[in-house]
């Protein structure tokens, strides 16, 4: 992530709050988990601030979650070459035939990763080369690795260059390729939405990208192709997902990641998260920040074992499941509602109903059980 | 959720314990059951690493597959997992009864039980028979004769296990989360060793504690199918170069060997902790039902039937959704009426009641509307102190009498009315006696009627075919 821009806060005391090394990289995944947990305050810190979760999870003695297999990332990369065989030939057949398209030819360009190309030269290439393509004719064009940014928490970040850019007719779709495999045009849920979630940041991305440049956002397309391998084999096969419900909830939660100078406001000045200094130091650092732990983190955030851990020490229902909390309606703590269970705690006036059902149910239990 | 099970959860946590959800076992469980531990290449579909099974806790086989994007080693690992599995099926599918009915049918005198350690494992299995089913044992890319019938198998138990209450295939997880509640999340609840932490701890630790160690990888392996990345980049890796240059598969064993063996042991002492409880009646109907269901796969496939297709056919598809529901509903219903303590969700819930009978009117005769003749309708009062929101008019059914036909006439300030309408012979509640209502059926009796497959009619596209394999099936790369 750089930061090129920010709000009243700036970035200075985002660098405070990150300590002396380089913000991390932000990539589609970090940024869709950001909807994961839209109320959390300590996520939303760390995230602006650009701040290396796993590392600072492995810092405070946790295990890191979120590690990828070498074997992962070589079938991933494998799949990609496949598909992106002899300048993208095959991919632009594919692409003609999800988007019925009638095109023949397709220029094949990349943002170039060589002679060490800063990201602001990329991003400028990728923005020359889209502009280009929006006034090119008839031919189709495919841009591999465009370098895209988005505006987080009213601070600017790059986001990792994962997908393809493909303009045909005039309107262009995201392409994203992904190793996992449509069994019997079946592919794993979960993978699906988080894959649809993630191209939707781009779509976002490049949207934005197309008003700066004075161009028509809504010709970036909604429907992102997602280029996946059939069956058990390598041949690939392209579905079309529309991602204008992600795209509705990803706009909510970045408009209001906007309001991290509002959080930061609230913190004490001389905040940091250095991880120079001992665990015992940035976990309170970390405590002084509001923090909203559901089981949903554990899938999403690095963070979860030590937000966990907190939320259990604070004995809380929704640590247990967001459902759970939802169940004991107003009741603020696991001890508050076993008390409430056995009598032993008065019920305030807007918790009389639960706590009749719930003297009720401990007595049922404790009769069944024995 | 309801408020029942959220209430044990939290209770769970205050006392770092998992809490009883039944009192006694509702699922069957075999004499010889057969444990599956399978293990896939990470970033693949259904790519075998390895995998322990057997019947003796003792003596696991432990089977691997020293290179896994090899074609061949994979089919060779199917064929060694199948020297195993398929004689342990076929050895029951092969032994039949006729049972004497209306219809007879052929049922078969005991199944195989394959138990898995979580629903990760169940997915695989289905994709490991998915992509096995179809293969040729002859021509070009043929495998042994066994991996196609195995597939089947596979296929027919993954298939038969989404039947609510079927326990030929089975997740550790699911069935121990059927029995205790943790004080942890759902999500947190697919780890076999982390629950198995809240429900029987080691002596000196807390649920909680014991599930911050299962957590771990480093201290305790992931149950797979999945491995752990950090594994998979420090000992896997070496592991199966090692292979490529020597040729010899001992480091790769020995990885897999000690990812594997600490599930494999959980899951024998999940299956032991499940035999602590009484087996429930229903359990006992519900595996006969599996075991009519095998002697039918095995007659199909005694038939020459072909193998499962890729896609059921829409009418299938229907009726198979109703099935499925018709099993769950029967399932829900059979577990309340064996177990009190599943009752009780249902009396928090205030779709079932439970008290003492006050009042008993058992000559009662009235003319039922449309009748001439007056007939015995007996009356029972019950009092009770649960929350019952059944509104008069509902049909209920009593766990102690679950053939008399129960009709809620009036429910109020906790006295309810319930009039007998049928099944006056097994005898009338009698005061001072606790009974207990509910709105469910474990006979299945709200079946809706289906159509039977070869009478599905032409405005459904007539009897469906089946499905024939390809060429294109048989030889699909399997890399
Ligand atoms: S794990 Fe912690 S920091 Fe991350 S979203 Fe959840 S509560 Fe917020």
């Amino acid at each position: 992530m750089s930061v090129t821009g920010g709000g009243e806060y700036g970035p200075g005391r985002l660098a405070a709050l990150r300590g002396p090394v380089e913000p991390i990289d932000h990539n589609a995944r970090t940024i869709a988990a950001l909807a994961a947990n839209p109320g959390c305050d300590r996520r939303a810190v760390l995230d602006a601030a650009g701040v290396d979760k796993g590392r600072t999870i492995r810092h405070l003695g946790h295990p890191p979650r979120f590690g990828l297999s070498p074997f992962a990332m070589f079938r991933n990369e494998q799949f990609k070459a496949i598909v992106k065989d002899d300048d993208g030939a095959r991919l632009a057949g594919l692409l003609r035939e999800v988007l019925h398209l009638t095109t023949a030819e397709t220029a094949y360009q990349t943002t170039g990763e060589e002679a060490g190309a800063s990201r602001e030269v990329r991003h400028r290439r990728t923005a020359d080369l889209l502009r280009d393509a929006a006034q090119a004719g008839r031919a189709a064009t495919l841009l591999d690795r465009p370098l895209l940014k988005l505006a987080v928490a009213g601070h600017d970040v790059y986001l990792e260059p994962d997908v393809i850019a493909f303009q045909a007719e005039g309107r262009f779709h995201i392409v994203a390729i992904k190793a996992f495999a449509v069994i019997d045009g079946q592919a794993e849920t979960a993978k699906v939405s988080a894959a649809a979630r993630e191209a939707a940041v781009y779509v976002h991305a490049m949207r934005a990208l197309f008003a700066d440049l004075g161009l028509d956002p809504e010709r970036v397309s909604h429907d992102v192709v997602l280029v996946c391998p059939k069956d058990f084999g390598n041949v690939p096969t392209a579905t079309l997902v529309d991602v204008r419900h992600q795209l509705l909830v990803l706009d909510r939660q970045l408009g209001r990641l906007k309001g991290v100078d509002r959080i930061l406001a609230a913190l004490p000045a001389d905040l940091t998260f250095d991880l120079g200094r001992p665990a015992a130091e940035v976990a309170a650092a970390l405590s002084a920040v509001g923090a909203r732990y559901a089981p949903e983190c554990l899938a999403a955030c690095e963070m979860a074992a030590f937000c966990r851990a907190e939320a259990h020490a604070c004995d809380s229902l929704a640590a247990l499941g967001r459902s759970v909390r939802d169940d004991f309606g107003g009741v603020g703590s696991v001890a508050g509602a076993i008390g409430l269970a056995e009598g032993a705690v008065l019920p305030e006036d807007d918790q009389s109903e639960v706590a009749e059902r719930l003297r009720h149910i401990h007595r049922i239990y404790d009769e069944a059980v024995v | 959720m309801t408020l029942f099970r959220s209430y044990l959860k939290a209770r769970a946590r205050h006392e770092g314990r998992a809490r009883p959800a039944a009192t006694v076992r509702h699922v069957h469980l075999s004499d010889a059951p057969m444990v599956f531990v399978p293990l896939r290449m990470a970033g693949e579909a259904a790519a075998p690493l390895g995998a322990m099974v057997g019947c003796d806790p003792a003596e696991p086989r432990l089977l691997v597959v020293p290179q896994p994007r090899d074609r061949d080693l994979r089919f060779a690992f199917a064929a060694e997992l199948a020297s195993v599995m398929v004689p342990y099926i076929e050895r029951y599918a092969a032994d039949s009864e006729e049972v004497e009915a209306r219809t007879p049918y052929p049922r078969c005198l005991d199944a195989p039980q394959i138990i898995v350690p979580n629903r990760g494992a169940l997915a695989f299995v289905r994709l490991l028979g998915r992509s096995t089913r179809f293969r040729r044992t002859d021509g070009p890319h043929a495998v042994d004769p066994l991996v196609p019938v195995l597939g089947r198998w596979l296929t027919y138990l993954h298939g038969r296990g989404e039947y609510a209450g079927s326990a030929m295939l089975l997740s550790l997880t699911d069935a121990l989360a059927a029995h205790w509640v943790t004080g942890q999340s759902d999500a947190e609840d697919t780890d076999p060793a982390a629950l198995l932490g809240w429900i029987d701890p080691p002596a000196g630790m807390t649920g909680p504690e014991a599930a911050a160690v299962a957590e771990d990888p480093r201290r305790s392996p992931p149950p797979g199918p999945d491995t752990d990345p950090d594994f998979d980049r420090r000992v896997l890796q070496p592991s199966i170069a090692d292979y490529d240059a020597s040729g010899s598969a001992d480091r790769v064993r020995a990885a897999l060997h000690d990812q594997l063996r600490p599930t494999w042991d959980l899951v024998w002492r999940g299956v032991a902790l499940l035999r602590t409880l009484p087996e429930a009646p229903s359990a006992v109907l519900r595996w006969e039902r599996d075991r009519a269901s095998l002697a039918g796969e095995n007659a199909r496939i005694a038939e020459g039937g072909l193998s499962q297709g890729r896609w059921d056919s829409a009418v299938a598809a229907a009726r198979r959704l109703a099935m499925l529901e018709i099993a769950q509903q029967t399932y829900e219903a059979g577990r309340a009426f064996d177990d009190p303590l599943v009752m009780a969700e249902y009396r928090a819930e205030g779709v079932a009641f439970a008290g003492e009978v006050v009042a008993v009117e058992p000559d009662r005769k009235i003319i039922p509307p449309g009748g001439k003749r007056p007939v015995v309708r007996p009356l029972v009062t019950v009092k009770t102190a649960d929350p019952l929101r059944l509104a008069p008019g509902k049909k209920v059914l009593s766990p102690s009498r679950p053939r008399q036909a129960g009709q809620i006439l009036s429910a109020e300030d906790g006295t309810v009315v319930v009039q007998i309408n049928g099944g006056v012979k097994d005898g009338v509640p009698e005061v001072g006696e606790t009974v207990c209502y509910a709105d469910l059926d474990p006979s299945g009796g709200r079946r809706p009627p289906l159509p039977a497959l070869e009478e599905t009619p032409w405005t459904h596209g007539g009897p469906p075919q089946e499905y024939v394999p390809t060429d294109e099936d048989a030889q699909e790369a399997w890399s």
